[in-house]
């Protein structure tokens, strides 16, 4: 199967874009990384269905010309479970602006656990000589 | 017959609507969540013996045959495990009954909680029986779309972060999973399990592997392997007892599902097996060893769970029937395990009002009753003899030895270290909390949260659901023949893969 | 439930016409309310329509509850919570609940018959041609008409109050 040079050159985009905006520190922008993410998964499974062809209803056309309708009925259904978890994402992000007052995205715990560690460790030392 | 495929997974969802329609009657909720669930486990054990006898079940639907239609499958494994998930899932719901009545009283409905339980419980059966890996991610779609409620429901500062990191890793992971079924439709034009083993084998290798390593990816995040394991032991131990415990019992052990089934039907290529082995190693000692630096109970046993995964992952790795056998053996043991085990630590925090280890002692000599349950659950995960911890690990233990390689030795002695480390981190809980003087708990730091802890009480419904929990784990010792009989004619019919794909595409040829 | 003749009962139940602010002080638009009243049951209709043309026609359950859902949100939006609650007299979570329902007691009536789960047959009654999964498609509509109009509720009049 052959894929469309546009097509590919969207798709890397779209990842790249989202990938990025996942590793910031702002819950937003996490939270656009997965959106954008998303529209690239859905038109990734869209074009893994192959080259643009006529609508597949029952009579339109011969199936030969028709394009794989198993791709769109998956993005399809794709799409919507990535909206409503999109949804679900952002009311919860409302609500945790709500309760902590910022939108950034704290260390792991154990980050953080083994950060205090070694400053203890640090001041430790210090103070020895 | 092919009813019963599909019953686990309406059922569950019909009573959920039925539990929002009369989301103002708690006790039509609480009936009805135990009678369907209790009339699943009827239902796999009755599907678990047929197909046992007679082979898969294979349900089209809407009669729509493969590759195109929607099909769902039983055969052994998934038979096997949606019976051990139907008795945890019923025995948790009466858990979380019990202390939801002892919380809140006999007469507070819930909008979110019974309806999103059993929306859980029929995602986690769709991934168990379906036949093709795009209802596959509906399945897993269904069961972590219930898991983001259940683990934010009446969120606190403290959770809503956990929460955040579990939601945001997880809907990573499934777009991750759609871009998968995206090169994988791309590349063979199926999604079909059984149909793809055939269009799979005749790809290039190098597109093979590939594809073979993406879902070990995708699932890996599922299952919490470790480099992707980050984001467990950080949500999990923050919801409420029965939450995190259905959690630990039921999600990470779909991922171990889908690895075994897209694994030894799709990708049986051998560059994976060798780095699935060094990753199952790693997997062991990182859990274990993270766990023991852990002070916090529930954190503790969460790594306990990321370490154990590794186990499951070591008997795959070997792809050998016996070693398969282990596999089976181990999962079906550790959902028992870990969800009692998690249930046992809510009965313990209640009591203690703390998650500290340091902080808490002398449970054993106020409540004697939960330190038995909770050294049993120990001990089996541990893997001590007569518990069914042992019977599944000393399987995978010959496996290791009799696959003869450098690698396998390798692991396989990761494995026993694993195992001993595992017994001194159960053993650390027991010197925190069970030994020593009895005190008073200590007061709830937080009573706005769900979570309650340091009130003490327990009710009946509570310490029964958890006993009945232990005594199926102990059960699985007890009839650990028959079941390593069925386990191992599981594992035979993966490696062999025949008697699946003939069930499901037999009429199509 | 009171006894109003069937013409009254999207009539404003506040002084709608008098006040020009509405409960949270906010100015009110009256062309938007006003229009949003009009327009109100065309797009329930059309969401209807979108219902029975589903089985070989674009349109279907999912398509005509998303309709009738934006019928909500129109309201919603030009009148803010008063007019929500004026429209909707049911709990959504019902409306979901007995969506689903529907959906899955229409999967599991053909294997009453011995055939296949979600198995659909075509009725013919002289030119009206219905299908089986009509039922399903009414249990969606349902499903999703409550998830916008719960969301309506949780996500907007909520946070209106936490404000």
């Amino acid at each position: 199967m052959t894929i469309n040079i546009t097509m590919a050159v969207l798709l890397a985009g779209l990842y790249s874009v989202g990938f990025y905006l996942l590793m910031q520190r702002s819950l937003v922008r996490v939270i656009l990384g997965i959106v954008i993410l998303g529209h690239g998964a859905n038109l990734f499974l869209q074009g893994a269905g192959g080259p643009p062809g006529v609508p597949p209803f029952a009579g339109l056309a011969a199936p030969e010309v028709m394009v794989d309708p198993l791709p769109q009925a998956m993005a399809l259904t794709a799409i919507v479970i990535t909206f409503a978890l999109t949804t679900f994402l952002l009311a919860l992000a409302f609500r945790s602006f709500v309760l902590l007052g910022h939108d950034e995205v704290q260390d792991d715990v154990e980050d953080r656990r083994v950060g205090t560690t070694a400053e203890r460790n640090d001041l430790v030392q210090e103070a020895a000589p | 017959m092919s009813i019963l495929v599909a019953l686990p997974v309406l059922l569950p969802l019909l009573a959920a609507a039925l539990s929002l329609v009369f989301n103002t009657f708690p006790r039509v909720q609480r009936v009805l969540g135990v009678l369907v669930l209790s009339a699943i486990v009827v239902d796999a054990a009755v599907l678990l013996a047929h197909v046992d006898r007679a082979g898969p079940v294979v349900l089209r639907m809407g009669g729509y045959g493969p590759p195109i239609g929607i099909t769902l499958v039983a055969d052994r494994l998934s038979a096997l495990l949606l019976l051990v998930s139907a008795i945890v899932t019923l025995a948790v719901l009466v858990f979380s009954i019990g202390q939801r009545i002892t919380d809140y009283g006999r007469d507070t409905a819930s909008n979110t909680f019974h309806p999103m339980y059993l929306v859980l419980c029929a995602g986690v059966a769709l991934c168990y029986v379906t036949g093709d890996l795009f209802t596959l991610f509906v399945g897993f779609e269904i069961m972590l779309s219930a898991s983001y409620v259940l683990i934010t429901r009446r969120t606190t500062a403290q959770r809503v972060r956990a929460g955040m990191t579990y939601v945001i890793v997880s809907l990573t992971s499934s777009l991750l999973f759609i871009t998968m079924i995206a090169l994988v439709y791309a590349a063979t034009g199926t999604v079909n399990l059984a149909d793809l083993a055939d269009k799979v084998a005749a790809l290039p290798p190098g597109i093979r592997t590939s594809l073979g390593l993406f879902t070990v990816v995708v699932f890996g995040i599922k299952a919490a392997l470790v480099p992707l394991h980050f984001w467990l032991p950080d949500s999990y131990p923050t919801a409420p007892a029965p939450v995190t415990a259905v959690f630990a019992g039921l999600l990470t052990k779909v991922g171990v599902y889908a690895l075994i089934r897209t694994q030894t039907l799709i990708f049986t290529s051998e560059a994976i097996w060798t780095l699935l082995l060094v990753t199952a190693l790693l997997t062991m000692l990182v859990g274990a060893l993270g766990a023991l630096a852990q002070n916090d109970i529930n954190r503790m046993m969460s790594f306990l769970l990321v370490s154990h995964i590794g186990y499951m992952l070591f008997g795959l790795a070997l792809y050998t029937e016996i070693g398969l056998t282990g596999v089976i053996l181990y999962v079906v043991h550790h959902i028992t395990v870990q969800a009692s085990l998690f249930l046992v630590g809510g009965l313990i925090t209640r009591h203690t009002g703390t998650v500290s280890l340091r902080a808490m002692s002398g449970v054993a000599t106020a409540y004697p009753l939960v330190a038995v349950l909770f050294a049993i659950s120990a001990l089996s995960l541990a893997g001590v003899p007569p518990f069914s911890g042992f019977v599944a690990k000393i399987a995978l233990l010959r496996a290791g030895a009799e696959s003869a390689t450098f690698t396998a030795y390798l692991v396989t002695g990761g494995a026993v270290l694993t195992s001993l480390l595992s017994l001194y981190a159960v053993t650390k809980i027991w010197v925190g909390a069970f030994w020593g003087e009895a005190r008073p708990p200590y007061e709830d730091p937080d009573p706005t949260d769900e979570v309650t802890v340091g009130t003490g009480n327990t009710s009946r419904g509570m310490v029964t659901a958890t006993g009945a929990l232990v005594a199926a784990g102990v059960a699985i010792a007890v009839f650990a023949g028959p079941l390593a009989g069925v386990s191992g004619r599981a594992a035979n019919d993966l490696i062999d893969g025949k008697s699946y794909r003939e069930a499901v595409l037999g009429a199509a040829r | 439930m009171s006894r109003e003749p069937w013409w009254e009962w999207d009539a404003p139940r506040e002084r709608w016409l008098l006040t020009e602010q509405d409960c949270n002080g906010w100015p009110r638009s009256l062309l938007l309310e006003v229009c949003a009243r009009i327009v109100f049951p065309t797009v329930l209709v059309l969401s209807v329509y979108l219902l029975f043309a589903g089985h070989d026609n674009s349109g279907g359950g999912f398509t005509g509850g998303l309709v009738a859902g934006l019928a909500f949100v129109l309201r919603y939006l030009a009148g803010g919570k008063v007019e929500l609650t004026a429209v909707v007299r049911v709990r959504p979570p019902v409306v979901i609940g007995a969506g689903l329902s529907i959906a899955v007691i229409t999967a599991l009536v053909p294997t009453l018959f011995g055939l296949p789960v979600l198995t659909t047959d075509v009725w013919q009654f002289g030119p009206v041609k219905l299908a089986t999964s009509l039922f399903l498609d009414v249990g969606v509509y349902l499903l999703i008409v409550g998830v916008v109009v719960d969301l309506l509720g949780t996500l907007g009049v909520s946070l209106e109050e936490d404000r």
